[in-house]
């Protein structure tokens, strides 16, 4: 949709899918959960401060998942957090969006073959929407990951899917 | 301040009974104590006025990986035998001197005696060597796993032959 502003010459009524109207409002704010653990939290933190600005693609972080839609699972998934984060998506409220931060929550990383204690990919523990790749990725790759998500959520249908 | 030397031949002659030898396999040398010995040795390096070793720089475990190799079809083996170690690294702020002690124990039995009613920061580095490598420390305050899941029941993932369980709560590991 985009901005609309000074689109019209007089006052007028806008007309536009429910869908389209949803989809929008859910992209438009998307709330993250205040929450991240290794060296791509950093980045992430980076990502939400005034030089990359997350808060223009309305990403806030909020510290209750219970307020949250989207959650970046910004760094290495030990074992023993895995069934933490997979409590904080359970609290989440429908609809929700995970963000896969990094090669070692996309893979397992560096710890791919050594790890014993790291989850070789986020997606064996909750569903993941977008992956970022990078070791850490740059502010502006989680910016892409953000953009990737939103295109994601314009494209929602409130249509069930008919089964193949 | 005392060279490594001169607190081992202070030790040889406090404790003649077991204490007689140095490891000098690693760079430095390691004085060699027993398992169940350790916390009065440590007592007595705490508190003799010569030595004054008031703090506990490191405590690390280490699979020496010597026992008999039992290979399996997999690739993966198990040591039957062979032994574990705990090395101490232990300095005195006062007198600026250093020293190195070491205990060997059996895989089978791998019960060292607790120092952490000397140095309190003993507490959590005994727990990582028993959460990593599986040594037992007897008299130990409060003896669970530091760093993995706390109901982790696949065995001491840096020994060297530890292998991954193929799940972990439903969650896929290896």
């Amino acid at each position: 949709m985009g901005l609309l502003d000074k689109q019209f010459s007089d006052e007028n009524i806008i007309l536009t899918k429910a869908e389209d109207l949803l989809n929008w409002a859910r992209l438009s704010s998307l709330w993250q959960v205040g929450f991240g653990l290794a060296c791509c939290a950093i980045e992430m933190m980076a990502t939400s401060a005034s030089h990359y600005d997350f808060d223009r693609f309305g990403v806030i972080p909020r510290p209750s998942p219970r307020q949250a839609d989207i959650i970046i699972i910004s760094g290495t998934v030990t074992l023993k957090m895995a069934t933490r984060i997979k409590r904080i998506y359970e609290q989440m409220p429908d609809p929700k969006y995970v963000i896969s931060m990094g090669s070692c929550s996309n893979s397992g990383g560096p710890y791919w073959e050594h790890g014993y204690h790291v989850v070789k990919g986020m997606d064996r523990v909750i569903p993941v929407d977008v992956y970022v790749p990078g070791c850490p990725p740059r502010p502006e790759a989680l910016l892409e990951g953000l953009l990737k998500l939103q295109e994601k959520i314009r494209n929602e249908s409130l249509v069930k899917k008919e089964k193949v | 301040m005392k060279t490594q030397q001169e607190i081992f031949e202070i030790l040889k002659a406090q404790y003649p009974d077991f204490i007689t030898t140095q490891d000098t396999e690693a760079n430095e040398l390691a004085i060699e104590v027993p398992a169940l010995q350790i916390n009065s040795v440590c007592q007595f390096l705490a508190s003799n006025p010569d030595l004054l070793f008031d703090s506990l720089i490191l405590l690390s475990a280490l699979d020496d990986a010597n026992g008999k190799k039992n290979s399996e079809a997999d690739g993966s083996f198990e040591f039957d035998g062979g032994t574990l170690s705990v090395i101490y690294h232990l300095e005195s702020s006062k007198l600026r001197h250093k020293v190195v002690l070491k205990v060997v124990v059996p895989r089978e039995k791998p019960e060292v005696e607790s120092v952490s009613s000397i140095w309190q920061h003993a507490d959590w580095e005994e727990r990582e060597a028993y959460d990593m490598i599986g040594i037992i420390f007897l008299n130990h305050p409060n003896l669970q796993r530091i760093l993995m899941p706390y109901d982790w029941d696949a065995g001491f993932p840096l020994r060297k032959d530890y292998k991954n369980p193929e799940f972990y709560m439903g969650i896929k590991v290896p």
